[in-house]
């Protein structure tokens, strides 16, 4: 991603994606009514869709539409349509509001100098290659020297959250 | 890459005649997503006139032959109609949010179209990851039922939703597990690719099951009869969509004709072979390949059109157990019984050689394996649902068991 | 580049493809007659004035089919590259498949049995 080189189409692609990702973010915390909250947060998770396409990784990036926007998009707007007269909400009551906005400016603040200024040196570790298309994905995951134990741990990882949004979320017994 | 056929190629045909390099990319590119997107909704238009015929001749009625040959000019009439019907907003909706539904649920099936190969030649795009991306994509139309219903500002719009999304969602899983096993038997998600290997025997006689688990599960994603919860008349008054008048509420219904049809094609694309036809006509004529495949997602559709017209609307509690407590655990154990016979195959040395892939001959043994215990699993299910609906018919005819008025004296 | 202009395509179709179904609404917007009221803007349902706020209370049990369908799409995400590499890997490929789906059938078989699937 150069500037210096003019405009190439990645980065008209990058600058639009920044947009949606950045845009949604400002729509999210800004907007009063909760489901358009959320409807800006799915915006910004496309955006980082799109960053993910930039980065040649187009099933990560099939991953987060699938499971950001149309999994835990559709979560959000069922909990916050399930929860009685919060869609319109007219007064503010996080009053402490700038004292949030504090945190995170300086949260981003340290993650930038983090990333700008090397800290942690100056060798950049290549892109790994071993793995470079989905199909070695699946390769890795299931072959007993590479990644077979997260893959199954993820599938126990998985089954516990399921149990346990069960036991919390059942009404009654 | 030369400029031979300017349909294909018409990028370097462009540099060819002076025009800047990317322009012409740009150029290109916009012109073939134009293309790929109209079509679709043109042959849209065509699909409301066949199924409005096809509905009404399984009713013994004539259906439109007024409005030119055959009543085939009805549709223009009616978007001349729809084009001058008041444009309602209902007060307290939410206007953005209120037109961007309409627009999103038509979007949710036009992006299908982008992947989907129609010939060997002609496809918008083959994407590496295009099954994941069909089940993406999908997601889009579930969202804009949430914004339909949300926007309107309506009790039952909201109560329709509430059914629709969770109908949509859980016949999502089954839907995405039948997709696992083309995937699984030709190594790829590319749709091209998956059609490809399909040139020596259709996956549908190799996973006979998991077509039919996609079928049901998209004609559930659809919402057709027999899952048409979605506009229970008798129910929801309209359900998500009832505050909609005019333009937008044909939106949905187009929206919704042309899913029925881009599932045909699916089917036809995952499991029939999609372009291929017979004897390699379709490589050397790449247009038979378009007429193959629009064959046979004809046939598919239309099956989706008879089955719509003579099954009876089931209940939401039905709806929701038949997926639940069918065909998700069916799904799962069919899954699971290919990817064990697909390595019995291999293990056993009746799996094709690569090079022979494309070989029907060589295709036999392996399909015989796959199909048998497809058809094994399919009678195991079979007998335990019949076992399963007789318990319940039991139950039910015992609790309504009518005594007769004066029998406990 | 061939790649890139690939997802061009992809990315321009995103674009065009919300324009085209806008392209009718626009056209009726502009030619349909507009004559509000509120009488014809009310609220529509069966015939009787709407009381009270649209936000009643829903079920919980919808949000209960939604977490379970969460689940199961990030089980998906792991599925997938494991069913795309399957020709190409051995034997003991297939057993970690079979215990990834197990365990998650194990949710499943939870949720059966405390009745959360059950239609109230």
């Amino acid at each position: 991603m150069n500037f210096g080189e003019g405009l190439t189409p990645q980065a008209i692609a990058f600058g639009l994606f920044t947009i949606l990702t950045i845009g949604g973010a400002l729509g999210v915390v800004t907007s009063r009514n909760l489901v358009r909250a959320a409807i800006w947060l799915m915006l910004s998770l496309f955006g980082i869709a799109g960053f993910f396409v930039l980065l040649s990784a187009p099933f990560l990036a099939s991953v987060q539409v699938l499971v950001y926007i149309g999994a835990i998009g559709i979560l959000f707007s069922f909990a916050v349509m399930l929860t009685r007269g919060m869609t319109n909400l007219k007064e503010r009551f996080n009053t402490q509001w700038w004292l949030a906005a504090f945190a995170a400016i300086t949260a981003f603040a340290l993650l930038m100098v983090g990333v700008i200024v090397p800290v942690f040196g100056t060798t950049v570790i290549p892109v790994a290659d071993q793995v470079t298309t989905t199909v070695d994905l699946g390769v890795a995951l299931v072959s007993g020297n590479q990644y077979v134990l997260p893959f199954e741990v993820a599938s126990l990882l998985l089954t516990a959250a399921m149990i346990g949004a069960i036991v919390i979320a059942r009404e009654d017994d | 890459m030369q400029c031979d056929n300017l349909i294909n190629t018409l990028a370097p045909c462009l540099v060819q005649s002076g025009w800047n390099g990317d322009i012409a990319n740009f150029i290109s590119i916009f012109l073939g997503v134009i293309v790929v997107a109209t079509f679709p909704l043109l042959v849209t238009i065509f699909l409301i006139w066949f199924e409005r015929k096809f509905a009404a001749r399984i009713q013994d009625r004539l259906g439109p032959n007024r409005v030119g040959p055959f009543g085939l000019l009805q549709p223009f009439a009616d978007v001349i109609k729809l084009l001058g019907k008041e444009d309602i907003t209902p007060a307290g909706a939410d206007k953005v949010i209120y037109n961007l539904a309409p627009v999103m649920m038509v979007m949710s099936v036009l992006l299908i179209w982008a992947v989907v190969p129609i010939s060997p030649i002609h496809y918008g795009m083959d994407l590496e990851i295009g099954a994941l991306y069909i089940i993406a994509v999908a997601s889009f139309g579930t969202l804009s039922v949430i914004f339909a219903s949300w926007s309107s500002n309506n009790k039952y719009a909201l109560l329709g939703a509430f059914r629709v999304v969770a109908q949509l969602i859980s016949y999502e899983i089954p839907l995405a597990f039948a997709l696992l096993v083309p995937v699984m038997l030709a190594g790829s998600m590319s749709l091209v690719d998956i059609t490809q290997a399909q040139a020596g025997m259709w996956f549908m006689f190799m996973a006979p099951l998991s077509a039919v688990l996609f079928f049901i599960s998209s004609q559930a994603e659809t919402g057709r009869a027999p899952f048409d919860l979605l506009e229970a008349e008798s129910e929801l008054v309209a359900g998500f969509n009832i505050e909609y008048s005019g333009m937008k509420f044909a939106l949905f219904f187009a929206g919704e004709f042309m899913h029925v049809f881009t599932n045909g094609v699916l089917m036809a694309v995952l499991f029939t072979g999609g372009y291929i036809g017979f004897g390699g006509l379709e490589n050397s004529i790449p247009l038979l390949g378009v007429v193959f495949l629009f064959a046979k997602a004809s046939i598919w559709y239309m099956i989706s059109l008879l089955v719509r017209n003579a099954l009876p609307r089931v209940r939401i509690d039905q709806l929701m157990n038949f997926n639940w407590k069918f065909l998700v655990p069916v799904s799962i154990v069919n899954v699971i019984m290919m990817a064990f016979l697909l390595k019995l195959v291999q293990e056993l040395g009746i799996a094709p050689a690569p090079d022979q892939a494309n070989d029907f001959v060589a295709n036999i043994p392996q399909t015989l394996v796959l199909f048998a215990g497809n058809v094994v699993l399919g009678l195991l299910i079979l007998n335990n649902i019949r076992s399963r609906f007789r318990k319940e018919r039991l139950d039910e005819s015992a609790k309504r068991a009518i005594v007769p008025v004066g029998a406990g004296d | 580049m061939e790649i890139l202009n690939q997802w061009a395509f992809i990315g321009m179709f995103f674009v065009l493809a919300p324009i085209l179904p806008a392209v009718p609404i626009l056209l009726a917007a502009v030619i349909s007659p507009k004559k509000p009221n509120a009488i014809k803007q009310a609220t529509y349902e069966c015939g009787v004035e709407t009381v009270g706020d649209t936000w009643v209370q829903f079920k919980m049990q919808y949000y209960l089919y939604g977490l379970i369908f969460l689940i199961f799409d990030v089980e998906m995400v792991f599925l997938f590259p494991w069913a795309l590499a399957y020709k190409q890997l051995d034997f003991f490929a297939f057993l970690a498949g079979l215990l990834f789906i197990f365990l998650l059938s194990d949710a499943l078989v939870y949720a059966w049995r405390k009745k959360v699937l059950e239609w109230v």
